[in-house]
């Protein structure tokens, strides 16, 4: 009676997951493994007229890849974002986080909705104001650099200067999101902890590294994995700034992979890269999590 | 955008199907509904002649629909994939070779054989050929482009000459003298390293094929293209080029004004630039010219660009379609849309109209269209083409040797065409004579 119950549960737990389930499967997953599958084939243009002509070429499409000096170069350049965009981006959303979470901010959550402001407006819009803002004749960044008695810097147009300028950009639009999250976290750090502190002499920076930051802790590693991700799949800010140049200083992993599939429609070498990028995505995820672990 | 696109897009299959379904009724004599897309500032002029050809045809309504030349050709491409191409559409020349390859859109010869209008001796020689895969017409030329030599009268006449020699070696010699004349910081021509259709056109006029082998294998380090690397390769090391990136040139006109460089290759749509943007005195002091060649002026080719008129297979009303080619294909109708959107007509004999036979720059694109060449007609061709620019970059801004480099772009390209090579080893190349023939 009481096996049957629980079997009868069983079932109808199952049931309730299986239109999520479903989907998942049929959104997700088959399309994860049709990826994969067409990452061992030469699938192109041609196949795409005559479906009898892709061939299973079995690894030479990841042999391609790692052999393609571009892919290094575009994989050196989403390092770049991700290890000097990643912590910059955190560190802002950090600070604004604390200045619109301290008790003396006024209109705090006028201010938190203008920070999150950019995160919701179109990336198109966005980047075409920052390209006057780059502009190295007319843009403000060079006015202000000119008023400092800075030569003028061509922001987009020097392979030097172009992945920074992508960065500042980046930063400034998406910092809103993670600023909320970690709003959320500081709202969960008890009051009674920062008064016992208080009691106890501590200062107030002494109060943010031993009360704030490891309250913070669960929510820096969830940001810090979200961050990592994002930015490993940066693709959008070059495709619209910089289409990828000047002197591919900003051609991304992803952007290489668009050109690959849509651009020349080398579908089984776009998804090698795909599944490069997952590896490489999967093992600084497992790195990110065994530091986390490793602290606590 | 692309939603806005793909409302529009939707709304055309509907309004196609609906025709389809009147059509059905009807009997065969329902109103056609033929879909049409241009490109950019076409596809907005378009409309108006669009206008005229449904008033000489009540049966037939076209719907032209406009997309931005940037997403042109991922749209084409995602439509074909997801069965959803017009009818009929405006195709840049050097997609023809892509598309016909994708089996996407349908031979013409037969119609063409069968037209009064559309003949192979209305157009230019070399861009008729730029639509022609393997032997068989997939395309109409809609309106031509080529690239000739834009030039600084006054500054060749300071260096003794009245007109620019025909041929490279005389035109070296020119360029020597007006470096010289100009004195310090100055330079003869512009070639700026970030685009590749002056190292195309300079490698076409030495006699390269720039492929061989039934197109299946670079030629870039064959006998003709080290000869045509070695003289534009000269020109930066005599300093007759200046030595820098596309992007440090901020200002091309401005410079082309200082005489910071007499000379630049370039085509049609820089002639209403240069008449713009230029001072008004300059205006006398500037002039084109048909591009010198190594064996004087016939050896002078140029590029055949441009866009052609196509029709879909998958189109159900090819013979409306056709009917608004041969309509767009008309001297009268090549005029207008030239009025309207300054691109040159296609068709020879709009050429004999005074608008165009009186306007002395216009006679020098006339002449050089006679001379154009087709680049390889191959799906592969633009990537390959964006190779043969990072060889060119790594020559002139890196010094790298020109023999070594361009072996490895022949690797490269190589490489690039082994789907290619294995497909006309078995005979599958030829989209028009493959065995999945008429499938669709």
């Amino acid at each position: 009676m009481r096996a049957g119950g629980e079997a009868r549960q069983h079932r109808a737990g199952w049931a309730f997951v299986a239109p999520a389930l479903t989907l998942i499967g049929l959104f997700f997953f088959l399309p994860v493994l049709a990826g994969l599958v067409l990452s061992f084939t030469d699938f192109d243009i041609y196949a795409i007229g005559q479906p009898d002509v892709a061939r299973f070429v079995g690894v030479r499409n990841y042999a391609q890849v790692l052999a393609n000096p571009l892919f290094w170069q575009a994989l050196w350049n989403t390092f770049y974002f991700v290890l000097v965009g990643g912590p910059l981006s955190v560190l802002a959303s950090l600070v604004a986080a604390l200045l619109v979470s301290s008790r003396l901010a006024r209109f705090p959550g006028l201010f938190r909705s203008i920070y999150f402001m950019p995160v919701v407006t179109t990336l198109v819009a966005v980047a075409i104001v920052w390209r006057y803002l780059y502009h190295p004749q007319y843009g403000l960044l060079n006015w202000a650099l000119g008023q400092a008695g800075l030569g003028p810097v061509d922001w987009l147009g020097d392979a030097r200067t172009a992945m920074l300028a992508i960065i500042l950009m980046a930063v400034w639009k998406n910092f809103g999101y993670n600023m909320l999250i970690f709003v959320a976290g500081l709202q969960s750090i008890p009051e009674e902890l920062y008064e016992a502190a208080a009691l106890d002499g501590a200062s107030p920076w002494q109060r943010f590294l031993h009360v704030t930051l490891p309250g913070l802790a669960p929510t820096f590693l969830f940001v810090g994995i979200m961050t990592m991700l994002g930015n490993f799949q940066l693709f959008s800010e070059p495709y619209v700034m910089t289409q990828g140049g000047p002197l591919r200083a900003t051609t991304t992993v992803v952007l290489l992979m668009y050109e690959e599939g849509f651009r020349w429609w080398r579908m089984g070498m776009a998804a090698a890269i795909a599944f490069v990028l997952f590896v490489i995505m999967l093992v600084g995820t497992l790195g990110q999590m065994r530091l986390a672990r490793e602290r606590r | 955008m692309s939603r806005r696109v793909g409302v529009g897009l939707s709304l055309g299959v509907a309004l196609a199907a609906g025709a389809g379904l009147l059509a059905g009724c009807g009997g065969g004599r329902g109103p056609v509904t033929l879909r049409f897309w241009a490109m950019g500032r076409e596809g907005e002029v378009v409309q108006e002649l669009v206008r005229d050809f449904e008033r000489e045809h009540p049966d037939i309504r076209v719907v032209v629909q406009q997309i931005p030349w940037g997403a042109a050709h991922e749209k084409l491409l995602t439509a074909h994939v997801g069965r959803s191409t017009p009818d009929a559409a405006q195709l840049g020349n050097t997609w023809v070779a892509e598309f016909a390859a994708l089996r996407a859109i349908a031979p013409l010869d037969g119609r063409v054989a069968a037209s009064a209008v559309v003949t192979r001796d209305a157009h230019f020689p070399g861009i008729w050929d730029t639509n022609v895969i393997d032997g068989v017409v997939y395309g109409v030329p809609w309106y031509v482009d080529t690239r000739v030599l834009f030039y600084r009268r006054d500054l060749l006449a300071a260096a003794g000459y009245d007109s620019v020699p025909g041929d490279w070696a005389g035109w070296r010699q020119a360029m020597t003298a007006m470096v010289r004349a100009g004195g310090p910081g100055r330079t003869a021509i512009f070639l700026p390293t970030n685009e590749y259709t002056p190292w195309i056109v300079f490698g076409l006029q030495a006699g390269s094929t720039l492929l061989k082998d039934d197109d299946t294998r670079g030629d870039f380090s064959g006998a003709a293209y080290r000869e045509a690397a070695a003289y534009f390769l000269d020109l930066f090391r005599r300093g007759l080029a200046p030595t820098v990136t596309g992007q440090a040139i901020a200002n091309l006109y401005q410079e082309f004004e200082r005489g910071t460089f007499g000379m630049y290759i370039s085509g049609p749509w820089n002639l209403g630039e240069f008449r713009r943007r230029l001072a008004p005195e300059m205006q006398d002091a500037w002039a084109v010219a048909p591009l010198p060649g190594p064996r004087g002026p016939a050896s002078g080719v140029s590029t055949a660009g441009g866009s052609s008129l196509v029709i879909f297979r998958a189109s159900r009303h090819p013979e409306a379609a056709w009917r608004l080619v041969e309509f767009l294909s008309r001297p009268e109708q090549q005029l207008r849309f030239y009025a309207l959107t300054g691109d040159l007509p296609a068709v020879r004999a709009a050429w004999r109209d005074s608008a165009l036979a009186n306007d002395p720059h216009l006679r020098v694109f006339a002449t050089q269209l006679e001379r154009v060449v087709s680049t390889p007609k191959v799906p592969e061709w633009e990537n390959i083409s964006i190779k043969l620019q990072y060889a060119v970059e790594a020559m002139v801004l890196g010094g790298a040797p020109a023999d070594s480099t361009l072996a490895a772009l022949d690797r490269d390209v190589d490489r690039i065409l082994e789907k290619r090579r294995w497909l006309v080893a078995r005979g599958r190349a030829a989209p028009g004579r493959a065995a999945g023939e008429g499938r669709r």
